[in-house]
């Protein structure tokens, strides 16, 4: 037996995490999109293929709204927030640990799974054949200057040598679709006009030639595949491109 | 919930290796000390470095972030990063983030140091 007490084991924090699982699987009412991930195993940074880079983007909306008040409405609300180039599917309730959603960018459905939230963040990993393996993390947090700075950092590397190749186009449009992001939720709590600071730093420039053939699950080809098969497969009532 | 602030102290292990007891709440606040922790136990020449958590209180998803880092940093010099001494709850994170197949996990430094 484990001497310790809860805290000391580990349990203070074993609600905001994501319980294991080995493969992830797409709620009933979500398998319209859920394509590309039923049945995947999770990726991290360890586990795609191009150079791994972090990236920060911040945005300080003052004294608008409290880190908690954000992020609980950014929890809420997670796909209402981005730019009309993508499209979260996710279901309508919060954003909680565990939770698998598909989303659609740019043309390509994927998805995440939420690994861990609590009151000032939360945390996406993404699936086998999503165009980048990465921890993604939202946050909010109080500035020196008692104002809120709305974050979202993340640790990627391009899952396979496709999506290593097209790297400076959708390095491109991260710097678009995410700064939009951070705007939206800032102009929700009254913030217009608000600046986004972006900074770039690449952690590893080794590719990871192991993992060449993630390009078998590559989500941009998948899609493809799925879309000019929709004839083929019986109607579902629903188109999912 | 209370923050307890992390301390990171490197501990000579055998010729070769060297621990890194890691106490309090983990998370991306406390990069600065875990790197500088590593370049110590670089400095004493340690090519396996084991992370112990026999006393970690808390982790977050920042913490996680933190640690790829420093993976990154130990494959750049060579040097082989194991874990010990973590709890159920983490081990399962290791595993479900997949960070297990980069770091091997180890019940207790004995254990740790039988990977040098």
């Amino acid at each position: 037996m484990d001497p310790r007490s809860p805290e000391q084991n580990g349990q203070r924090d074993i609600e905001n995490w994501a319980a294991k699982v080995d493969r992830l699987h797409v709620a009933d009412d979500l398998r319209t999109y859920g394509y590309n991930i039923e049945g995947r195993r999770i990726a991290g940074p360890m586990n795609g293929f191009g150079r791994l880079w972090q990236r920060t983007y911040t945005a300080d909306i003052g004294t608008a709204a409290t880190p908690e008040r954000v992020v609980a409405d950014w929890r809420a609300h997670f796909g209402d927030y981005w730019p009309r180039m993508g499209r979260f599917h996710g279901t309508i309730s919060a954003i909680n640990p565990g939770d698998v959603a598909p989303l659609t960018a740019v043309g390509v459905t994927t998805g995440i799974m939420v690994l861990y939230a609590d009151d000032t963040s939360f945390t996406f990993l993404t699936p086998e054949g999503h165009m980048f393996a990465a921890l993604i993390t939202f946050s909010c947090e109080s500035s020196t200057s008692g104002g809120t700075i709305e974050q979202i950092r993340m640790l990627l590397r391009s899952s396979d040598p496709i999506f290593e190749a097209l790297w400076p186009l959708t390095r491109r449009g991260e710097d678009i679709f995410w700064p939009r992001t951070l705007k939206n939720l800032a102009a929700a709590h009254g913030v217009h006009n608000v600046t986004v600071q972006e900074h770039t730093e690449c952690i590893d420039r080794r590719r990871l030639w192991k993992n060449w053939s993630n390009v078998r699950y590559n989500a941009g080809l998948r899609t493809i595949g799925h879309t000019f098969t929709v004839p083929f497969r019986p109607h579902t009532g629903k188109s999912a491109n | 919930m209370p923050a307890h602030e992390a301390t990171m102290a490197v501990l000579p292990l055998a010729p070769g290796a060297a621990a890194i007891a890691i106490t309090g709440d983990v998370t991306a606040a406390c990069e600065q000390e875990l790197m500088l922790a590593h370049e110590q136990a670089t400095d004493s020449g340690a090519k396996l470095i084991v992370l112990d958590f026999a006393g970690m209180e808390y982790m977050n998803s920042g913490g996680i972030g933190m640690l790829i880092t420093l993976l990154i940093r130990c494959q750049r010099r060579h040097q082989k990063l194991v874990a010990s001494g973590l709890t159920e709850h983490y081990r399962q994170i290791f595993e479900l983030t997949r960070l297990d197949e980069a770091i091997s996990l180890h019940d207790d430094m004995d254990q740790a140091l039988a990977a040098l």
